[in-house]
């Protein structure tokens, strides 16, 4: 959709397919983006639209009934989709690396911090166990943990769920990344300290000049940390481009009702009622045509069962798909 | 840690001390002590007399007293069949039983142990559906017609293997299969299991997120985690083999502690028995005590415990 120069994650025509009881659950289809250095693309979209498989997809962590397929998926000039299992280990945790949404549970209750911390780096690079221990303390005062080096010796269920993400950021950072996936880091968290740790994760995003995917379905999120946006309905890509055209111009029906859900301080009266989307989720398995918004949309029409076009907003970046030229069926009538 | 060992050693000695207490009692159990000595044709006052030389007219408390202070110092009273002290009599045949107990034991673990993992990483494989149908099998055949079955094939129609006896390390093979085999399935489906419901945990993920090989996240950062049950259930079955292998030693003619302990039962033979029901008990105790150190170890979750 939007071409970058230089990326250094280029993905196009992305498609999961999962073989289900009842046929193929089609799960994620035709995704396109570009991701360039130090960039933070924000992927937002409801549970189960396939936000973080579309990331496992990257890291090549999907399970191996999932099929994967795509024109490109290119990550600094390594073709993914060709990457055997061992280039692909060569580049996890090394040149890519993830944070997970729990950090209860993503972390190895047997051993220490210290050694869940080192891992990476000892499996990637040739250093020696000093050295990597050194890394790992200088990593965690760097993520805002005291007493880092007695942590070293701490197991995970001697934290909190707090410090316990702030080791998984930690951990992702320890052999200096290109891409940094973040799925829905924040989630499992206290609201009090979600703000922290994604403040850290922006601020060590910016420090350390790294492309960063971030998944959530927290629209406030997104506007204080994104370069990009893409909006991720049902398996497909329906709005992306750059956040202040997102936010500014929301055009995909879809978007405009997402937005619609927050309230605005100053702008959003007292007793109003907040927008909603009516309806639910389709069903993806079996044939999946035309816009999978349809039957939730305000502005459809029949040709929303036929192919969708792709459309772009006068900023050229600024894309969505839908039928409508301007994402409303009125003002094509008018046009 | 070590806390937590000098705590589950305390309450190892407290249940060997309330295991003492029952098998004392047994003694007076099974009726009265004195009048099987004597045996069926003693009268009265051979019985009496009996009594009063075995000290059984002494009050219960002081009698258990001086029988647990003799256990402590390995003295476990004479036997009423061989006329020979008990600890030596179960000293000699110990050594046969735990030579037993320990290939059985390990020959079950590096069976069971590898094909639980095996069928772990490929489930409804051809490997899984194979270990499947040996634990079934291993579950479903009783260990007495096993142990003849392998004696018909290897001893009499082969004739690689001696059917009986305990002379030479040869003597142990058919035993310690017919003995592991009868262990393995538990601990291969336990380990199946585990394996596959840390195989799905979200920390696996993070492992293979930083670029670890299947080897290593099979072996450790899975196996690690999945392996705490198992080693819990190994320590029940050890303690078992070594107590209860009295259908195997029979069939073997293995003359280990089970045997002994089969006899004298048979015999009436109660210090005997209440020695050989204390050493059987004392080896679950022991099993039971490193495995919980085991698994402290593997788990420090359970350190706290």
């Amino acid at each position: 959709m939007t071409e970058t120069r230089d990326p250094i994650l280029s993905v196009r025509n992305l498609t999961l397919d999962i073989p289900v009881g009842g046929g193929t659950l089609h799960a994620v289809r035709g995704i396109d983006f570009d991701l360039a250095r130090g960039e933070t693309l924000c992927i937002v979209g409801e549970s189960g639209s396939g936000k973080s498989l579309t990331s496992l997809a990257i890291m090549g962590l999907l399970a191996p009934r999932i099929e994967r397929r795509a024109d490109r998926l290119e990550f600094d000039g390594v073709d993914l989709l060709k990457a055997g299992p061992r280039k692909m280990r060569s580049l996890r945790g090394n040149r890519m690396s993830m944070i997970f949404q729990e950090p209860m549970t993503s972390l190895n209750p047997a051993y220490t911090i210290g050694d869940q911390l080192t891992e990476a780096l000892l499996l990637h690079r040739n250093v020696g166990k000093k050295a990597a221990r050194d890394r790992a303390v200088e990593l965690l005062e760097k993520v805002g943990i005291t007493a880092a080096a007695s942590r070293l010796g701490q197991f995970p269920h001697q934290l909190s769920g707090g410090l316990r993400q702030r080791v998984m950021i930690a951990m992702a950072l320890m052999c200096e990344p290109e891409l940094i996936i973040a799925d829905e880091p924040t989630t499992a968290l206290d609201v009090t300290i979600q703000a922290q740790i994604l403040r850290l994760l922006v601020d060590l995003q910016r420090e350390m000049n790294v492309a960063m995917i971030l998944i959530t379905h927290d629209l406030g999120v997104v506007a204080r940390v994104a370069d990009k946006v893409a909006v991720m309905y049902a398996g497909e890509l329906v709005e992306t481009g750059p956040a202040g055209a997102v936010f500014g111009q929301p055009t995909h029906p879809y978007t405009r009702g997402l937005l619609r859900c927050i309230p605005v301080p100053g702008k959003t009266e007292r007793g109003a009622e907040l927008g909603t989307i009516p309806g639910i989720v389709p069903s993806l398995v079996g044939d999946v045509s035309g816009c999978p918004f349809r039957t939730r949309c305000e502005e459809a029409v029949a040709a929303c069962r036929g192919a969708i076009p792709l459309r772009h907003r006068s900023d050229d970046a600024h894309a969505f798909r839908c039928v409508h030229e301007t994402g409303m069926a009125t003002a094509e009538v008018s046009a | 840690m070590i806390k937590f060992i000098l705590k589950r050693l305390g309450l190892a000695l407290l249940v060997a001390l309330t295991v003492s207490a029952i098998s004392f009692s047994l003694l007076f159990m099974s009726g009265d002590p004195a009048a099987a000595i004597a045996g069926e044709t003693a009268s009265g006052e051979d019985i009496e007399a009996i009594r009063r030389i075995y000290g059984f007219d002494r009050p219960v408390l002081v009698q258990y007293w001086e029988w647990l202070l003799g256990a402590l110092q390995g003295n476990f009273g004479e036997s009423y069949y061989f006329k020979l002290p008990v600890a030596d009599l179960i000293a000699e045949r110990l050594s046969i039983t735990m030579t037993l107990g320990v290939c059985g034991i390990t020959f079950a673990l590096v069976t069971a142990v590898p094909l639980g993992v095996a069928a772990a990483m490929r489930p409804n494989s051809l490997i899984d559906r194979a270990a499947l149908l040996l634990s079934v099998m291993g579950q479903a055949m009783p260990s007495f017609w096993f142990g003849l079955i392998l004696i018909v094939i290897f001893s009499i129609q082969l004739g690689l293997l001696p059917p009986s006896g305990s002379s030479t390390p040869i003597h142990f093979i058919m035993p310690t299969i017919v003995l592991g085999y009868y262990a393995m399935p538990a601990i291969m489906r336990l380990t199946r299991a585990g394996m596959l419901e840390v195989l799905s945990s979200d920390y696996i993920r993070t492992a293979r997120a930083k670029g670890a090989s299947e080897v290593r996240v099979m072996f450790r950062h899975a196996l690690r985690n999945a392996i705490i049950p198992v080693v819990s259930l190994a320590a029940v079955q050890m303690g078992f083999m070594l107590g209860g292998s009295i259908v195997v030693e029979s069939i073997f003619a293995l003359h280990g502690a089970g045997y002994l302990a089969w006899e004298s039962i048979g015999r009436n033979d109660l210090p005997t028995v209440q020695a050989l029901i204390l050493v059987f008990s004392g080896f679950y105790i022991v099993f039971t005590f490193l495995a919980d150190v085991l698994n402290a170890w593997l788990d420090p979750r359970m350190r706290t415990a």
